[in-house]
């Protein structure tokens, strides 16, 4: 051994240097398939993201506890035909805004992000995968929730890729926002306004009651909200079968930069 | 490339606020070493460490690990190296076994992640989230985690708090084993023995500055002076003694029919007082060299009092 004892070829033990990362589409893929398992198998989260909205889908759709304005419906002039879209929004929500921030603020506060910064996987890629584990989650909302919808007789209209563009661009909105409380509040205070925005936007955000309910000031007001002109611009077009629903995507877009941008120069990693 | 220090941190300066964590310290870990960093709570030995995982930005001073700069080459340094935090780092609801398997995926040329959970005992909780994993088996997770990209060098922070005698055998056991293997080691502790059992090279770090390096030999040798010790018949004669000792000695029976000798203990000493016994017939029952042990020596460097 004495001639190649400094050469590290030579040696073949277990633990024997053979360092390097991994691809990189390999390792986002590997961290996204990850994020989203945690996502769907956290019981408080299935609650927020998939009970909560089926069951004001099924409720309100069934039993007329508020007053939903079917009158100005295209279509059948189901209560379904005005919630739908709403719940949708809600759901985009739950997932982008509200449980995105309770989990990436555990995660913070339990060192996850701490420890994968020391991983060969780089920021962005980690936050490419929560991107993607994000919109995975969503797309299994969506069928889901199309799938309740149209048993309880939706007949949606429009054009599906103003859909998409809405999801899309409500998703970066609430992602941005999302992170923003998750990285700049305690785990616990990220826990409980996460909790309680998702409370007052589903009430005052046009989900389930329409915003024409409440004083007119305040409604110009509500329809700035993100989720006011998700659940407005989907309803624009899956109930009344609208064009592109410039002025919410707007909305949207600017929540995006803000949120986004926000996001990106206030985040603390630990 | 080969030759230059797995770490060389020199004139590291790390505040928070106002408090001077890291002030002016100096380290250098030579390859394929294990070194242990010890301190009091509040030393500043995680700040080091950590600083040099890329973690902090120095205010003063540099850190070079593997001759990269922790925070402008994060890229290139991050799959090098392996970190064990000193608490966390796993999602509450991932399992151990998955989480482990998903840190193996992050590297090129990872280890096989059964044998690891095999070699640190943890199969029996392979399938069970980290939430509900005891302390120690959280521990051994963190630790398996480190190792698994087969880095050139780790760090390790605190790795055997709070494990039970056999786990902290388990994992001494693999850290000889990475040493052996050419794995270079950075470990803090606050256990004296696990710093002797294991490292080539203790650093005793107190306000922020080195104030002690050396192999745990070299540390116990300086210092305190160490002693000799027998049993014997009470009421041996003393001036007889000294008189036969070096001129560096002293004699004393601090308690009847024991004696001390205090001086350079070596080989020559121990002849001496041998000799002497034999002299005066006298059997000396239980001889044995008193050497000073780590704890000795960090106890008398970092002061006896608690700090507050």
């Amino acid at each position: 051994m004495t001639a190649t004892e400094a050469d590290p070829a030579a040696a073949t033990g277990t633990f024997t240097p053979r360092p390097g990362a991994a691809p990189l589409p390999r390792m986002i893929r590997a961290q996204a398939a990850l994020e989203t398992r945690m996502l769907l198998r956290n019981g408080e989260q299935l609650l927020l993201t998939v009970v909560i909205p089926t069951l004001l889908l099924v409720l309100f759709s069934a039993v007329d506890i508020v007053a939903v304005p079917t009158e100005t419906a295209g279509g059948s002039g189901r209560a379904v035909d005005f919630l739908a879209p709403g719940i949708l929004a809600l759901a985009v929500m739950s997932t982008a805004f509200t449980g995105q921030a309770i989990a990436t603020g555990f995660e913070r506060r339990y060192g996850v992000l701490k420890r994968l910064a020391a991983s060969p996987l780089p920021r962005w890629g980690l936050m490419t995968a929560k991107t993607c584990a994000v919109l995975v989650t969503e797309v299994l909302q969506v069928a889901l929730l199309t799938a309740v919808a149209l048993a309880l007789g939706w007949s949606p209209h429009g054009n599906p890729l103003w859909v998409a563009l809405l999801l899309l661009l409500g998703t970066a909105a609430f992602s941005g926002l999302g992170l923003l409380m998750a990285g700049t509040l305690k785990a616990e205070a990220t826990l409980a306004a996460a909790n309680l925005v998702f409370l007052l936007l589903l009430v005052g955000g046009g989900v389930i009651v329409p915003l024409t309910k409440f004083p007119e000031a305040v409604q110009t007001v509500l329809g700035l909200l993100p989720i006011a002109a998700l659940s407005d611009g989907l309803r624009g077009v899956l109930q009344h079968g609208a064009g592109l629903p410039l002025a919410d995507l707007g909305i949207l877009a600017a929540w995006a930069v803000l949120g986004l941008g926000a996001a990106a120069a206030f985040f603390r990693w630990e | 490339m080969r030759t230059e220090p797995a770490v060389e941190v020199v004139g590291l300066v790390k505040r928070y606020g106002t408090k001077t964590a890291v002030d002016g310290l100096d380290l250098t870990v030579a390859r394929g070493t294990v070194t242990a960093v010890l301190g009091p709570n509040g030393a500043g030995k995680t700040t080091t460490v950590e600083t040099c995982e890329g973690y902090l930005r120095p205010d003063g001073g540099t850190v070079r690990v593997l001759g990269l700069d922790p925070v402008s080459d994060a890229t290139a340094l991050r799959p090098r190296i392996g970190v064990m935090l000193q608490s966390g780092g796993v999602y509450a609801g991932a399992r151990a076994e998955e989480m482990l398997r998903h840190t193996a995926t992050l590297h090129a040329h990872p280890l096989d992640t059964g044998l690891l959970i095999e070699r640190l005992g943890l199969g029996g909780c392979g399938r069970t989230p980290y939430r509900r994993l005891s302390g120690g088996q959280q521990q051994r997770l963190a630790l398996a985690m480190a190792v698994v990209g087969r880095p050139e060098l780790v760090f390790l922070d605190e790795p055997t708090a709070g494990l039970d005698p056999q786990a902290r055998r388990a994992t001494w056991d693999l850290v000889r084993e990475l040493r052996s293997d050419g794995v270079g080691v950075v470990l803090t502790t606050h256990f004296m023995d696990e710093a002797e059992q294991l490292a080539d090279d203790v650093a005793i770090i107190d306000g922020g500055r080195v104030i002690a390096q050396g192999s745990p030999e070299e540390l116990c040798r300086g210092g305190a002076e160490n002693s000799l010790r027998f049993t014997g018949r009470p009421g041996l004669d003393l001036a007889s003694l000294l008189k036969a000792l070096p001129q560096d000695s002293t004699a004393a029976e601090p308690a009847p029919g024991t004696y001390r000798v205090t001086g350079t203990v070596g080989p020559q000493l121990l002849a001496t007082v041998a000799s002497w016994c034999a002299q005066n017939g006298v059997m000396p029952d239980a001889i044995a060299v008193e050497r000073h042990t780590l704890e000795d020596v960090f106890l008398e460097l970092t002061g006896k009092e608690l700090r507050v």
